[in-house]
């Protein structure tokens, strides 16, 4: 009669589970596109509204696997991903350079913000340029708040420290989270203090914060995403024609209509601006 | 305090109008972490028992590893899962990294020692006699085996739960191997991550509660079982 009990509560985690074999059935490997992008694009809910438009007119499925941009072009140049949604300009050249993509296409832009909070210790309220302000968190050692993730962000926030010419590692003014846009974010809240933003998710996240935005508007806070097709000549099983048909989409003018208005409707202004078939040193001119 | 608050209606209310999304994903959950101890069930109570009931050179060693084992971060055991089934790593051609499978290997490399440990320490302390005393009596083997899990079967239902909780509740493996993508792979845990990130702390915490009810319901279910038939 025990025995009875155990195997009946046995075969109750068993029906609790149920069998996989219907959700784990792989689709056929070429309907599926590995996408690596950054977390920004799938933290401002954009693709979360771009993806089903694109899967329900080619018949692929993108897998998103939104990680930092550094993140995203490691896995481009493993071939472990098919295309690439990245926003880290210097690192992309670099890709192209080595072999690893086979086009690169511009999409959109926003730009980066200086945020921080309202009563300004340092200073830098108005300023026009990125790197002044930066100069100034060195100055009256103001606590700054890095993502030190190698994101895109990351990245244009050292290139903005080698325009001051100042190198904060190391600095106790200076602490690096390793963590996503948005927790970087509300731990700049919580200790109001500055951090480097694209404004993206700083508008998503504005109404949890009290967060303003200090500097904006200079040239090298641009944020420029572009989209990369991972070069199959390098990596036989990369799909190649799912990322190209991503690709073309992204820049397609129905999609580029849709990035001009997204947002719009819940945060006042857009989050990302259509620059397809643009010049990217046009940008911001 | 009012998001927590917040995120208790939130909860209350995506449960009560099924809002489709979420319970997909609970579901989906469940069902993943689920099969993941099953699986941890199979490997891990049968090598627990055979080490618990048998000496050999190096038992101890052996033992030690499974304890550790018990401490794997899920993190780790994700990198090394989506290392090992990346297109152009060693099982690349199964083909299955960021897929619900990959998801249920990763939990069940999670699960299988916890549910080793504890099987391997709920069979070592019946009395040494009660092994002695079966065989004498005549049985096989085999027929002590099932009498000894029969007798240990409080503690191993305590595996099945430590087993369980500890891979419906992480989510370091869940997001390397599965991508958290959007009604294919993303669970409670990860989609929880997501949704702060975003910022939606109120849904957050809803999918939070969500899962705490979940389990407690599943565990609700196990304790009764085990309860029920304790020893007077």
């Amino acid at each position: 009669m025990k025995r009875k009990k155990f195997i009946l509560c046995l075969l109750l985690a068993l029906a609790m589970t149920v069998s996989m074999a219907s959700t784990a059935a792989a689709q056929p490997a070429q309907k599926n596109i590995i996408m690596a992008t950054t977390t920004s694009t799938q933290d401002s809910g954009l693709l979360d509204f771009l993806l089903p438009i694109f899967e329900k007119k080619t018949g692929y499925f993108v897998k998103t696997i939104a990680v930092g941009s550094g993140q995203a072009m490691t896995m481009g140049a493993k071939g472990e991903a098919d295309v690439l949604l990245v926003h880290s300009p210097a690192a992309e050249k670099k890709f192209m350079a080595d072999g690893n993509g086979v086009e690169r296409r511009l999409v959109m832009h926003n730009d980066f913000i200086i945020v921080g909070p309202p009563n300004d210790p340092a200073k830098i309220k108005g300023m026009k340029r990125a790197a002044e302000g930066f100069k100034n968190f060195a100055g009256t050692a103001s606590l700054f708040v890095s993502r030190g993730d190698n994101s895109g962000t990351h990245a244009k926030e050292k290139e903005i420290w080698t325009a001051a010419g100042i190198d904060p590692v190391g600095q106790k003014w200076y602490q690096e989270t390793g963590l996503g846009m948005g927790q970087t974010l509300g731990m700049a809240a919580e200790k109001k203090t500055y951090t480097l933003a694209d404004r993206g998710t700083y508008l998503a996240l504005k109404k949890n914060m009290g967060l303003d935005i200090l500097v904006e508007g200079d040239g090298i806070l641009l944020n420029i995403y572009h989209v990369i097709e991972v070069n199959p000549k390098k990596w036989p099983k990369v799909n190649f024609t799912g990322a190209k048909a991503f690709g073309d989409f992204m820049i397609s003018k129905e999609t580029q209509d849709i990035i001009k208005t997204f947002g719009v409707d819940k945060y006042g202004s857009a989050l990302f601006f259509p620059d397809a078939g643009k010049k990217e040193e046009a940008l911001g001119k | 305090m009012d998001i927590i608050l917040e995120g208790i209606r939130q909860a209350f209310i995506l449960l009560v109008t099924f809002d489709s999304e979420v319970l997909g994903i609970t579901w989906f959950s469940l069902k993943v972490s689920g099969t993941a101890t099953l699986i941890s069930l199979l490997i891990g109570m049968s090598i627990g028992t055979v080490v618990a009931l048998t000496q050999f050179p190096g038992r101890r060693f052996v033992v030690s590893l499974i304890n550790t084992g018990m401490a794997l971060p899920p993190v780790v055991v994700g990198l090394f899962v989506t290392i090992f089934l990346w297109r152009n790593g060693p099982l690349g051609f199964l083909e299955i990294l960021y897929t619900p499978t990959a998801m249920i290997l990763a939990q069940a490399v999670i699960a299988t020692p916890i549910v080793m440990g504890i099987s391997l320490a709920s069979m070592q302390q019946l009395p040494k006699k009660l092994r002695l005393q079966i065989l004498a009596l005549g049985a096989t083997r085999l027929q002590m085996v099932r009498i000894l899990i029969r007798e240990a079967r409080l503690p191993l239902l305590a595996a099945v739960m430590a087993g369980f909780g500890g891979v419906i509740s992480e989510v370091g493996a869940s997001i390397m191997v599965g991508g958290n993508i959007k009604g294919y792979t993303r669970v409670l845990t990860t989609a929880t991550v997501m949704e702060t990130s975003r910022g939606n702390f109120d849904i957050a915490i809803a999918l939070g509660i969500i899962l705490l009810f979940f389990a407690y319901l599943i565990n609700l279910v196990l304790t009764t079982v085990q309860q029920r038939e304790r020893p007077r």
